[in-house]
């Protein structure tokens, strides 16, 4: 890679308590790529991606966003760091107190400050991009479906037009058909805006479908990172494990143990 | 084991959430109540803590208000000195019932929604949602809350303060036989500005104690159902026992015999 990645983290590590989570991940990913992080429940997926974004604060190491520190931002700094992400979070978390068009427009009129009429315009838009129709605007996330929640959610990630996008388990919770109807969303509005992505999933058919590279975290550590072709020759053995769903192997489910 | 080491965990815990209450209380005031102010959002919360508030604080103030009229008689006339049932009434309304007991019902009813939306934003990152939309979650949800709670509580005891009076001369006319005139005069001529504005200011504070539990509990609940169940119920414990302690202690600073 001669060009700088635009993501970077190098050695990031994060207890919980005497738990540690994060053990030491290096990851790098180049502009305008999407890298799909798989792994196991309780793995330290979700941990990763909140440390990047600074709503969980790292304990060791290093983690640069284009080039600049993105550890301990604090005020109009962190407000401008923050700009440049969209994130779909796992269970939607749209506002339930507002419709739906106001939770896609939120970041524009709240963060923005855009006014209400053009930023009603653009959810509509964007809302369309995640085909929903401009009436669905004006109900509320708990009238909807789990799907419809998601591509609300989308829009409301793409809304700004982010540079970079976290998708956290984004068809967890859908049916296989749903499932791919939002990959194919992610794929779509990923490649339009041109932005860089990381997801964490476990479902290995999103992550065929969404992904550039692949890599694979385990008990906090990443342990093979790859091309998302290259993952079915992986040749390691956790990796072989984890996409064909085996019991045995390497990777040992802590069921009994406390 | 040591037999000692319960204890000290005990006090160690103590001492987190001190510490922890702490923290969050200076990132409230500092964050929460500088710009960018939401003015959107205290007006709601205006109407949800103080306007939806009257009933409760109306009907618990005339109750008292005709309670403490027939429980005064009671004692003064054993002295001979039934006269002073209206300004009595009127004392304990104003500097101490109306307050208290203001606080603690909207405690009960404000605290604990307050600590159980937030605590549902939180558990369905909600809240982590809204920061990576560029908008800080002290400023969008808890100085609007605490704002309007501070401004809601003397307003709901300036009226509770009235209806609670109200009671009295209810019950001292109907029951008492109590002059109607008679009882307003005495009521107008010994009540001083001191009593009502000593109330006002124990309001004032109580409804900074209500919002700031809600907003902490809220903030920091976890584990699904249960843990905003939890941050509910402490949410209202802990404000009823702060709004005793503080009233003991403001009635200690502002008691003064002329």
């Amino acid at each position: 890679m001669s060009v700088s990645p635009h993501i970077l983290l190098q050695n990031v590590t994060k207890s919980f308590g005497p738990k540690p989570v994060l053990n030491g991940v290096d990851l790098a990913v180049p502009k305008g790529r999407s890298l799909v992080v798989i792994g196991g429940s309780g793995t330290g997926k979700s941990v990763l991606i909140k440390c990047i974004l600074g709503l969980l604060r790292p304990d060791g190491g290093v983690i640069e966003v284009a080039g600049e520190n993105a550890v301990g931002l604090k005020g109009e700094e962190r407000d401008r760091f923050l700009a440049r992400f969209g994130m779909l979070f796992q269970g939607a978390a749209l506002f339930d107190s507002l419709p739906v068009w106001e939770n896609v427009a939120f970041g524009l009129m709240q963060g923005r400050r855009m006014d209400r009429a053009k930023a009603r315009d653009i959810a509509v838009a964007k809302l369309g991009q995640v085909g929903l129709a401009a009436d669905v605007g004006r109900l509320y996330p708990a009238e909807l479906s789990g799907g419809m929640q998601k591509r609300v959610a989308l829009a409301r990630a793409i809304a700004a037009d982010p540079e970079i996008i976290f998708f956290d388990e984004p068809t967890t919770g859908l049916d296989p058909i749903m499932a791919d109807v939002i990959n194919n969303l992610i794929v779509d509005c990923v490649k339009r805006l041109g932005a860089t992505a990381i997801s964490i999933t476990h479902d290995m058919a999103s992550a065929r479908k969404i992904a550039d590279d692949i890599a694979m975290i385990h008990k906090g550590r990443i342990i093979w990172q790859g091309a998302a072709a290259a993952v079915d020759h992986s040749g390691n053995a956790y990796v072989e494990q984890f996409i064909h769903g085996r019991a045995e192997g390497p990777i040992q489910m802590d069921v009994l143990k406390a | 084991m040591n037999p000692l080491a319960p204890i000290g965990a005990a006090v160690f815990a103590l001492l987190a959430e001190v510490g922890r209450l702490a923290y969050f209380t200076r990132d409230a005031l500092v964050q929460g109540l500088t710009p960018r102010i939401y003015a959107g959002q205290i007006l709601r919360q205006l109407f949800r803590i103080g306007y939806s508030s009257l009933p409760v604080v109306g009907l618990t103030a005339f109750f008292t208000g005709g309670a403490l009229a027939l429980q005064i008689y009671l004692g003064s006339s054993r002295f001979n000195a039934e006269s002073l049932v209206a300004s009595i009434v009127a004392l304990g309304i104003t500097r101490e019932l109306g307050p208290v007991l203001a606080g603690l019902m909207v405690a009960g009813r404000v605290g604990a929604s307050i600590a159980a939306e937030l605590g549902t934003m939180k558990v369905t990152e909600q809240i982590d949602a809204l920061v990576t939309l560029s908008t800080n979650p002290f400023k969008y949800l808890v100085g609007p809350r605490l704002i309007a709670a501070v401004i809601s509580l003397p307003l709901l005891v300036a009226v509770g303060d009235t209806i609670g009076i109200f009671g009295g001369y209810f019950v001292g006319t109907r029951s008492l036989d109590f002059n109607a005139y008679a009882y307003l005069k005495n009521t107008a001529d010994f009540l001083k500005l001191d009593d009502v504005t000593s109330g006002l200011i124990k309001a004032a504070v109580f409804g900074f104690i209500i919002a700031l539990m809600g907003c902490y509990h809220g903030f920091n609940s976890r584990g699904g159902a249960q843990g905003v169940g939890r941050a509910t119920t402490n949410a209202v414990v802990s404000a009823a026992i702060l709004i005793l302690a503080a009233n003991f202690l403001l009635t200690s600073l502002l008691f003064k015999v002329e």
